[in-house]
């Protein structure tokens, strides 16, 4: 099993485009969308939904009216602010816990004298295995305030994984989640290859170091790809030294190209249409060899 | 003595799993009695974080003395080192494949962990 | 007044929205950079370093002539940040919420809390503008708590910015609990529409006021605007898609210094803002 993960510094890099793109590229690929925070890769693909599960992560604290006597035990134990007050009759109050405050740590749960406070399993989101017209793909969907998209993505990997044996395919083509955190770490290791789709811009620049010393820490083959370079030949140049300087392999370079964003507005990825970058974007998945 | 394996499955011929926090579950053999037990790791799969903590301690308290697995993590390393547990690290593919490498002195225990992230 | 700049992913020209904003306030203003885990706000302002203040949270630590090994703590910490074998407790101190739950459960008094450190915030200031950026250590998780701590320096009568980590996650409804006003940034293509719907479930949710900033405006189509009629969502700025704009920011420059015809943009979403 090979897998290729597509993550950028920062967002909005046009990574997404470009994981699109050379899933459109490869031979029998299964497409995970890990970018679970902000989940475009369906607007390319258009899934139709196989399989839907739930996603549940930790706890969190469900105060039951009836039972609730008001002392404020849970409030004092609360080092989160989760806890508040509502009036139920002039002169009577009752305390609820704004779950989105709300931390999970279980503490009013245990220290309620009253045993007022439920702890259920905390619903996170969701995940799916659908189909697309390159292949299966398996996606998910955070909800609001949800942490712990970690696991989500670990969680989307591995069911990649399966999807994949299920249907004798080898190769799986990972849209990653952008930053540093704790999701792009679960979706890079053990991965075959990593491909870092950044821009020449300061920001850009300041955010790939960072990228390059994770991937560099856990010793996946890296390679670097410059998105719009010829917004800044300059920076273009100065990043792709630093990035080969530090061990990463260039994968090459996109211009500049309002193709992408038409791609986008009519639900394809750019190397199924006729914009400049579709070249460009071409020629990057000859350079990574993924499937050679 | 007991040897802890991480496994997908529930007989000596199911494979090994490569995680270890997050395995599906154990199989425990005793070479006192020559018998394996399998320990599910349920409750661990939907921990917030530190599943690899809650499994090291989980195997302490049923007296492991070894344990053989795909990758482990630094925190779960720890534990398992204070419970004195020591860790082989191996690709084999299933449980009594493991098992026979490890009576055959095959496997060596792990000085420090070789994983990172506390998912995998 | 405490304005919250957002967006449902990253890139969309959030930061680039809360800099210059600030830059063409006119009076003096606080700028947070919420963005602990990549935050580069100052990329962008050079200026003068004030001061650097590292923040803590409390975090137990055992006094193991008392524990017993019960193990209570680790069976009641929810976030496997205490483990007890071999007769003793341990902690481990970067997996630690800071709830303190652990020394209220412990039978023998043996857990007390100590410091330990999640990062940084440093405060400079350039001109009018006063910024305060917190950076959270490579490793922490603890975004939440540098965010609150960060947020608690605000100075009560100064209007402040929040500049927003980008998605939909804790960090984000921690910088905007509180807010009296939320800028979401978005661009006119689809990706930008279906990141701004997640922003705008997540800013319903908590009860907030927003509006919407269209950057890049020509570059797609008029999804967003169609989304933010129907919805009722005023559009409070469009930025044009401008090459040279794109340019500035690749070498770390405001938009509103080397291209002035936008300061006026900027002067206008203050006096939008201002009518709040
Ligand atoms: S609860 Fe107290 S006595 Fe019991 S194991 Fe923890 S630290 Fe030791
Ligand atoms: S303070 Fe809370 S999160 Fe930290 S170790 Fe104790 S119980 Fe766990």
């Amino acid at each position: 099993m090979r897998e290729l993960v597509v993550i950028s510094g920062k967002g909005g890099t046009g990574k997404t485009s470009v994981a699109a793109s050379l899933a459109v590229l490869s031979d029998r690929p299964v497409i995970a969308d890990c970018d679970v925070d902000a989940a475009d890769l369906h607007l390319v693909f258009q899934p139709v939904v196989r399989e839907r599960s739930e996603f549940y992560s930790g706890h969190r604290a469900v105060i039951r009216r009836n039972i609730c006597t008001g002392c404020g035990a849970c409030r004092n134990v609360c080092r989160f602010d989760a806890v508040g007050m509502v009036d139920t009759a002039p002169g009577d109050s009752v305390y609820f816990i704004d779950s989105t405050a709300c931390e999970g740590c279980g503490a009013c749960v245990r220290f309620c004298p009253a045993g007022a406070i439920d702890f259920p399993e905390r619903h996170c989101g969701q995940w799916m295995v659908s189909d697309t017209r390159v292949g299966p793909m398996v996606h998910g969907r955070l909800g609001t305030a949800a942490e712990n998209s970690g696991r989500l993505v670990s969680l989307i990997r591995s069911e990649a994984r399966r999807v994949a044996n299920a249907d004798d395919r080898r190769s799986i083509i990972i849209d990653g989640p952008p930053g540093i955190g704790c999701p792009v770490i679960a979706s890079v290791t053990g991965a075959t290859m990593v491909l870092v789709v950044t821009e020449p811009t300061l920001s850009g620049e300041h955010d790939l170091k960072r990228v390059m010393e994770l991937t560099a820490h856990f010793q996946i083959p890296t390679w670097v790809a410059m998105n719009k370079w010829d917004i800044n030949p300059e920076i273009t140049l100065r990043v792709e030294r630093e990035a080969a300087a530090s061990g990463a392999k260039l994968a090459g370079r996109i211009r500049y190209d309002p193709g992408v964003t038409e791609a986008q507005m009519n639900g394809r990825a750019v190397v199924e249409t006729d914009a400049p970058s579709a070249y460009d974007m071409a020629k990057i998945w000859d350079n990574l060899g993924f499937q050679a | 003595m007991k040897i802890a394996f991480t496994t997908t499955g529930d007989s000596p011929d199911s494979p090994l799993d490569p995680r270890f926090g997050r395995a599906t579950g154990f199989l425990v053999y005793d070479t006192d009695k020559d018998a394996f037990e399998a320990f599910s790791n349920n409750q661990n799969l939907n921990a917030v974080q530190g599943a690899g903590i809650q499994a090291a301690q989980n195997l302490a308290s049923l007296g492991v003395e070894a344990l053989v697995t795909g990758h482990c993590g630094p925190k779960a390393f720890t534990v398992l080192s204070r419970a004195g547990i020591k860790v082989y690290n191996t690709g084999l593919a299933t449980v009594s494949g493991a098992l026979n490498a490890f009576r055959n002195g095959e496997l060596t225990a792990a000085e420090s962990a070789d994983s990172e992230s506390h998912w995998v | 007044m405490r304005l919250v700049v957002a967006s449902g992913k990253g890139g969309t020209g959030k930061t680039t929205v809360a800099v210059n904003l600030a830059k063409s306030w006119g009076s003096p203003v606080q700028l947070l950079d919420c963005d602990v885990e990549a935050p580069n706000t100052r990329l962008f302002l050079g200026g003068t370093m004030l001061e650097s203040q590292v923040v803590t949270i409390s975090v137990p630590e055992v006094n193991e002539a008392l524990c017993n090994g019960c193990g209570e703590c680790s069976r009641f910490c929810e976030y496997s940040a205490m483990a007890c074998v071999a007769g003793k407790a341990m902690v481990f101190v970067s997996m630690c919420h800071s709830c303190g739950g652990c020394s209220l459960v412990c039978p023998t008094g043996a857990i007390s809390e100590v410091e330990s450190r999640i990062g940084t915030i440093v405060t400079s200031s350039f001109g009018k503008t006063t910024l305060l950026e917190g950076i959270l250590d490579v490793g922490s998780t603890m975004a939440p708590q540098l965010i609150r701590r960060l947020k608690s320096l605000v100075k009560s009568g100064v209007p402040a910015i929040l500049d927003s980590p980008p998605g939909t996650s804790c960090p984000v409804v921690t910088t905007m609990k509180g807010a009296d006003f939320v800028i979401l940034v978005t661009e006119p293509t689809p990706f930008g529409l279906h990141d701004l719907t997640l922003a705008v479930a997540t800013t319903r949710e908590l009860g907030l006021p927003f509006g919407v900033v269209v950057n890049r405006l020509g570059i797609g189509d008029d999804r967003v605007h169609s989304y933010c009629a129907t919805e009722h969502i005023q559009v409070l700025l469009e930025i044009p898609d401008d090459r040279r704009i794109a340019e500035a920011y690749s070498r770390g420059e405001l938009m509103v210094d080397v291209l002035p015809e936008y300061a006026g943009l900027f002067a206008g979403l203050r006096r939008e803002l201002e009518k709040r």
